[in-house]
């Protein structure tokens, strides 16, 4: 088992070490000067030349590399060409709305989205599995910018039950947060209710057909039992596997649900340091949003352990 | 894996195939319906649309839906309906040209990473870097870098797509390499070439129609998000996504310019999932348990 954590660990390195050159080559392989990249097209010479310096864009590329790498590892992730502040500053102060929208997205699909598959397989052919795999298909393909703004055009507009955009922090009061939170949670959540409502689904159509869940019915179990404690159960893996999977869309999501609803969190920054070609901005979201996939995919790696004793026999 | 689906070109039993996927139930054939309607639309947009995308008209500025403009004006006075018909022409190019130039690139690095065992490894590890990075933030960065071209909003569409082709590629591979059929070409000294070419692609093709379809969905998705956040094809050009983001400041006056492209896109990307799912189910009902989905 714990060699089974080990090398789960091991192998999570190479991928984020890989995410780490990409990033860096990204702009030094950039057709252009990365220094006039960087500078804006209003740079004069001087300049360009002193950032050259200041990034060691004149060391060799291998240098460069690790000098960048190792000014990352000690936390140090450069500084905003636009405000000049340093870029881990930034994306701290950005946190909570995008902490909270990726939260109460994810708990919220998954109260959802699983009682909906169990259902679905349940009952499965019925109008109630039709109308899951309905919404289900819906919620693939109607962009969570168009759900958003047409909730904010029915909710907040017309019905006036909520404010139409902007996020206040949960130390204002839950109320507040809680009212302005809820629409973009809802618009988001669409997405991943589809994703996990189908693999629970498709996995527990899959155990229902296994003899032990025969057994279980004809020992005389309740639905209710077999559905939860037979089948389900053994769909655990699965599950888990699109949640971690899943978590990539939540972070790409929540960068146009908050440039939908104006959620001062790390997509908006993201965004406009986008807009802004403020560099070292894009360059550090890009990696700590894949670390943090890549942290989350381990995490469900070493859940496996608890949810399916044979990965502990290995 | 079906044989059904060798490359035998235009055969009626091809065309009779087709007919049965688009007729296998009234929503699939709603959904071709739609399909052919907005590609008939797209090729044909300076015939269907009365004006000129571009053409500005101060004095009909943020119309609501009428006779004239029939689904009214955005904030320069321009027509409404025929940007969203040539917005069209650019997410189709989009959708198509991203499904198929991801499939051709992971169709390529898939067969080798299946077949030379060495590379895999180095190649898998690249392939999890990539899936890694989340596809928007991947996209934006690499359109932000090489500056907002078709060409270029292409290519940022295009990459983080591949990984889950050569996924698929490769397992399809792998499984395939032990049949009795590869071991005995092998033996009876095939090239590599034509093992690749005459054994295993073949049996990519059926689930890569499928894969294809859901990337080209998704590749309209992302084209319209990144237009959207201002991260795409220039301002100028009508596309759903920019059609949107404009339509952001007038949000409160007319809404149907975020409405409308919207849920043109919305139809455009239900459509070729339902689709999809239908070939899915027609060229192999097992698939959809083996990984191949969305």
């Amino acid at each position: 088992m714990l060699g089974y954590i080990v090398q789960r660990i091991l192998a999570a390195i190479p991928v984020m070490g890989f995410v780490a050159l990409f990033v860096f080559l990204l702009l030094r392989l950039s057709p252009g000067d990365p220094a006039a990249i960087i500078a804006g097209d209003a740079a004069t010479p001087a300049q360009l030349a002193a950032i050259r310096e200041r990034l060691g864009l004149t060391d060799p590329i291998h240098i460069q590399f690790f000098n960048w790498i190792s000014d990352l590892m000690r936390g140090d992730f450069g500084v905003s060409i636009i405000s000049g502040q340093p870029v881990i500053t930034m994306i701290t102060g950005r946190l909570e709305p995008t902490i909270s929208l990726a939260l109460t997205t994810i708990t919220l699909s998954i109260v959802i989205a699983v009682p909906l598959g169990v259902i679905a397989a349940w009952k499965q052919g019925t109008i109630i599995d039709r109308l899951v795999m309905a919404i289900s298909v819906i919620g693939f393909s109607v962009p969570i910018f168009v759900i958003g703004y047409v909730m904010i055009q029915i909710f907040s507009m017309q019905l006036g039950w909520f404010p139409v955009q902007g996020f206040r922090s949960i130390t204002e009061g839950v109320g507040p947060f809680a009212e302005r939170i809820f629409l973009p949670t809802i618009s988001l959540t669409l997405l991943y209710i589809a994703l996990i409502a189908r693999i629970t689904r498709t996995s527990m159509l899959e155990i229902l057909n296994e003899d032990y869940v025969r057994t279980a019915y004809a020992k005389g179990l309740t639905e209710t039992r077999v559905l939860m404690r037979h089948a389900l159960r053994n769909c655990a893996v699965p599950i888990v596997t699109v949640i971690g999977i899943g978590f990539a869309l939540i972070i790409s999501g929540v960068v146009v649900t908050e440039s939908v609803f104006n959620l001062p969190g790390i997509g908006r920054l993201t965004v406009d340091a986008v807009l802004a070609r403020d560099y070292p901005v894009i360059q550090a979201v890009i990696l700590l949003a894949s670390l943090v996939y890549v942290v989350v995919n381990l995490l469900i790696d070493i859940a496996y352990v608890f949810l399916d004793p044979r990965i502990r026999y290995q | 894996m079906s044989t059904q689906v060798a490359p035998t070109g235009g055969s009626p039993s091809r065309i009779a195939q087709l007919r049965e996927i688009v007729f296998s139930s009234p929503v699939v054939a709603f959904a071709s319906l739609m399909l052919l309607l907005i590609v008939l639309a797209a090729i044909f947009a300076p015939w269907v649309t009365p004006y000129d995308p571009t053409r500005l008209s101060p004095g009909t500025r943020l119309r609501p839906p009428s006779d004239a403009h029939w689904l009214g004006t955005d904030a320069f006075g321009r027509d409404l309906f025929s940007r969203v018909v040539y917005g069209a022409r650019i997410s189709l190019v989009v959708g198509v040209g991203a499904a198929v130039a991801a499939v051709l690139l992971g169709l390529a690095v898939g067969l080798i990473a299946g077949f030379f065992r060495t590379l895999d490894a180095i190649l898998m590890r690249i392939v999890d870097g990539l899936m890694a990075i989340p596809n928007i933030l991947l996209a934006i960065a690499i359109v932000a870098l090489s500056g907002a071209s078709l060409w270029t909003v292409l290519v940022a569409i295009t990459i983080p797509e591949v990984p889950r082709v050569v996924r698929l590629v490769r397992s399809v591979v792998l499984s395939a390499r032990e049949e009795p059929y590869v071991e005995a070409a092998m033996a009876a000294g095939s090239s590599t070439w034509r093992i690749l070419t005459r054994h295993l692609l073949p049996n990519t093709i059926a689930p890569l129609i499928v894969q294809g379809t859901y990337i080209c969905a998704s590749a309209i998705l992302i084209e319209a998000i990144l237009s959207f956040l201002g991260a795409g094809i220039s301002p100028e050009t009508p596309t759903w996504g920019n059609i949107m983001a404009e339509g952001r400041i007038y949000f409160q006056i007319n809404p149907g310019i975020i409405f409308w492209p919207g849920l043109v896109l919305s139809v455009t990307i239900l459509s070729i999932n339902l689709v999809g799912d239908a070939v899915r189910d027609a060229l192999d009902p097992r698939m959809a348990k083996r990984g191949i989905d969305r």
